[in-house]
């Protein structure tokens, strides 16, 4: 590391500290209140009548807004203060438009409370991933924007010729998502193309926003901690442009054998195989980066957050690519499968990757180093069992569910019975998970409020 | 981006969201929006559409799917779910509700399955009531406390349904897609 950016990278901290943290902060308010309307709907299968007369706190109401609270709350919020560092570092300028990120981080809790409080109290658009009444709509909308032009800005003022892949990644991402989410939320469709409309949405989502942020964040610190370069540039651009193309098409994928046309259908499956190849070109670039670097994990509590990360995202994606298969699909759709598959996808992947992220920058933007390092593991060790054993309990059960369903022979209610031991075990796993977000919460708290001893050399920008 | 230029990059950027639309909403929203409605198919009454709108409100679609599925693929012929549904019976439907999930079963024709409101009252009440193995939530919001109507029917003793709980059985009763498609 040459000392001479050791200044510039002080003053970038500086600057991105107060958006960074804002986003951060309320993310994590986000994560905590998404944790406990995730258990809770999960506890629900397990004693259907707890809390059965609360109209606001029925199954059908704190599920969805447990996905939009963690989505657009806890993964946006932490993805955005993240992208903001990220963007600075990279470019090597500090943040522009403060006041835009900030405007923005206002507007976008704004737009939540608004839009998870009118889910809860019975105002839902009724469409998965859509559910936000348009005004919630509009104003987070806007709080992309408004993050989006600062991004852009800093970015316009780089200086540094080359560009790097995590920022091809970010870029792509704020002219992608404004789009999508304005044109998915339009009130025009009805019917059978509303279905294809939602889920070209739904897992566009995770095209456009969710995966470029947790792949932005892996090929910025993967090879960061290790100290090496990345393995192989090329492979990156391949992978890059692969996964624009093919990932826009998969979203059918989640109505196959339903009332859409078969070439759509068709389309949609092989797209979503075809996502084989940017999968491999960033799963051989990562992993063979962290390839003989396994002592690391041991040593930095970051990367071993990220490398889970990227190991779920070569787990998650291998998952889609046999998942859509028609053979494949006739057993897993309508089971918990798909609902342990997205768990894998946006907890094992995004999640661990937003950890290890937060955990590197906001020492260095709030100039204080975590207090209890022995927390971080713990954190880390409750979190990556519990979504081992969500993943295991969902996927092995909607498997065994969707087989049961498939066998005409085998009464409904059997087919439930069925599920009853393995939804109990997503509970539990929920409660380790819900366990680490406290510690992780709580270690957020004490460095915001400079508890344990200074260490600020520690903590080198 | 060493190797390109920015405008270029952000061109490519925007015509694979583009790609991406035209084939999965541009080119099958023009063909099945050219999809009349299947003429047997009734549009949704004052009431059905409200009880419609019930369903929504307590998310019921997120552990029921309104879409069956052909013969071979599935159980849901032999399981007598109805026959497979086809774009035109939607035609009625903003927003639409096909579901991903099937915790609890397809409810397409459910109206068809099971006719009787008197089951769909006590079910609404308390699924456990009719179904002991279910894990459907309890409705008792879409009941009120009070002296029955002689054309009323009382469940748990003392409950009838209130203008929600009323329409919403409305809507499932409406919900039969039977008819043969033509």
């Amino acid at each position: 590391m040459s000392d001479s950016l050791l200044p510039l990278r002080r003053e970038m901290d500086e600057r991105a500290a107060l958006p960074v943290l804002l986003y951060f902060g309320t993310g994590i308010l986000w994560l905590l209140a998404g944790t406990v309307l995730g258990v809770a709907s999960s506890l629900k299968f397990n004693a259907p009548d707890w809390l059965g007369s609360v109209p606001a706190l029925t199954f059908g109401r704190i599920r969805p807004a447990h996905l939009n609270a963690v989505m657009y709350g806890w993964a946006s919020l932490a993805g955005a203060g993240c992208m903001v560092w990220l963007t600075s570092r990279l470019c090597q300028v500090p943040v522009q438009w403060r006041g835009c990120l900030i405007a923005s981080a206002a507007l976008w809790n704004a737009g939540l409370v608004y839009g998870v409080g009118s889910i809860l109290l019975g105002y839902s658009a009724g469409v998965e991933w859509l559910e936000f009444p348009l005004a919630a709509v509009a104003l987070i909308a806007l709080a992309f924007l408004l993050y989006a032009a600062s991004i852009l800005r800093t970015f316009s003022l780089r200086k540094v010729d080359h560009v790097y892949v995590s920022l091809w990644y970010i870029l792509a991402s704020v002219v992608w998502f404004p789009l999508l989410y304005v044109v998915a939320n339009l009130p025009i469709y009805s019917g059978v193309v509303h279905g294809v409309v939602n889920w070209w949405y739904a897992h566009n989502a995770l095209a456009v926003w969710f995966t470029p942020v947790g792949l932005a964040l892996a090929y910025y610190f993967i090879p960061k901690i290790i100290g090496r370069p990345l393995y192989s540039y090329y492979l990156s651009l391949l992978g890059f442009w692969t996964f624009a193309l093919f990932y826009n098409w998969n979203g059918v994928h989640h109505l196959v054998g339903g009332p859409v046309p078969n070439w759509l259908q068709t389309i949609s499956i092989i797209a979503s195989v075809m996502m084989v190849i940017p999968v491999l070109a960033v799963a051989v670039n990562h992993h063979l980066t962290t390839l003989g670097n396994f002592r690391m994990l041991r040593t930095s509590l970051e990367l071993r957050f990220i490398v889970f990360g990227a190991m779920s995202y070569t787990a998650v994606s291998f998952q889609v690519a046999m998942e859509s298969l028609r053979s494949v699909q006739e057993t897993l759709h309508f089971t918990h499968y798909t609902i342990g598959h997205a768990h894998l996808g946006v907890y094992g992947f995004l999640t661990m990757i937003l950890f290890g992220a937060m955990y590197y920058i906001t020492p260095r933007v709030a100039r204080w180093d975590w207090p209890r390092p022995g927390w971080i593991s713990a954190h880390f060790w409750l979190t990556a069992a519990g979504i081992l054993i969500y993943v295991g309990a969902t996927c092995w059960g909607g498997f065994l569910q969707g087989r049961a369903l498939n066998n005409p022979a085998e009464p409904f209610t059997d087919v439930v019975e069925l599920t009853r031991p393995y939804l109990l075990l997503r509970t539990i796993s929920g409660v380790l998970i819900g366990a680490g977000h406290l510690i992780f919460a709580a270690l957020f708290a004490q460095v915001l409020r400079r508890m344990g001893p200074r260490r600020e050399e520690a903590v080198t920008p | 981006m060493m190797f390109i230029r920015l405008s270029v990059f952000f061109a490519g950027v925007l015509a694979a969201l583009f790609l991406g639309w035209a084939a999965l909403v541009g080119v099958p929203g023009v063909q099945i929006a050219a999809v009349p409605p299947q003429p047997d198919l009734r549009p949704y009454t004052f009431e059905q559409a409200h009880g419609r709108q019930v369903y929504i409100r307590e998310g019921c679609m997120y552990c029921h799917s309104q879409q069956t599925r052909p013969q071979g693929f599935g159980a849901d012929q032999p399981r007598r779910w109805g026959r497979p549904s086809v774009p035109g019976d939607y035609f009625y439907d903003q927003p639409h509700l096909l579901g991903t999930m099937r915790t609890g079963p397809d409810l397409l024709n459910i109206g068809a399955r099971q006719s009787s409101r008197d089951w769909h009252l006590a079910h609404l009440y308390n699924p456990r009531t009719v179904t002991p193995q279910s894990l459907m939530p309890p409705f008792p919001w879409l009941f009120e406390e009070r002296a029955a109507e002689p054309s009323e029917t009382v469940v748990h003793g003392r409950f009838v349904a209130n203008r929600d709980g009323l329409d919403l059985i409305e809507y499932l009763l409406s919900m039969n897609r039977t008819y043969p498609v033509r």
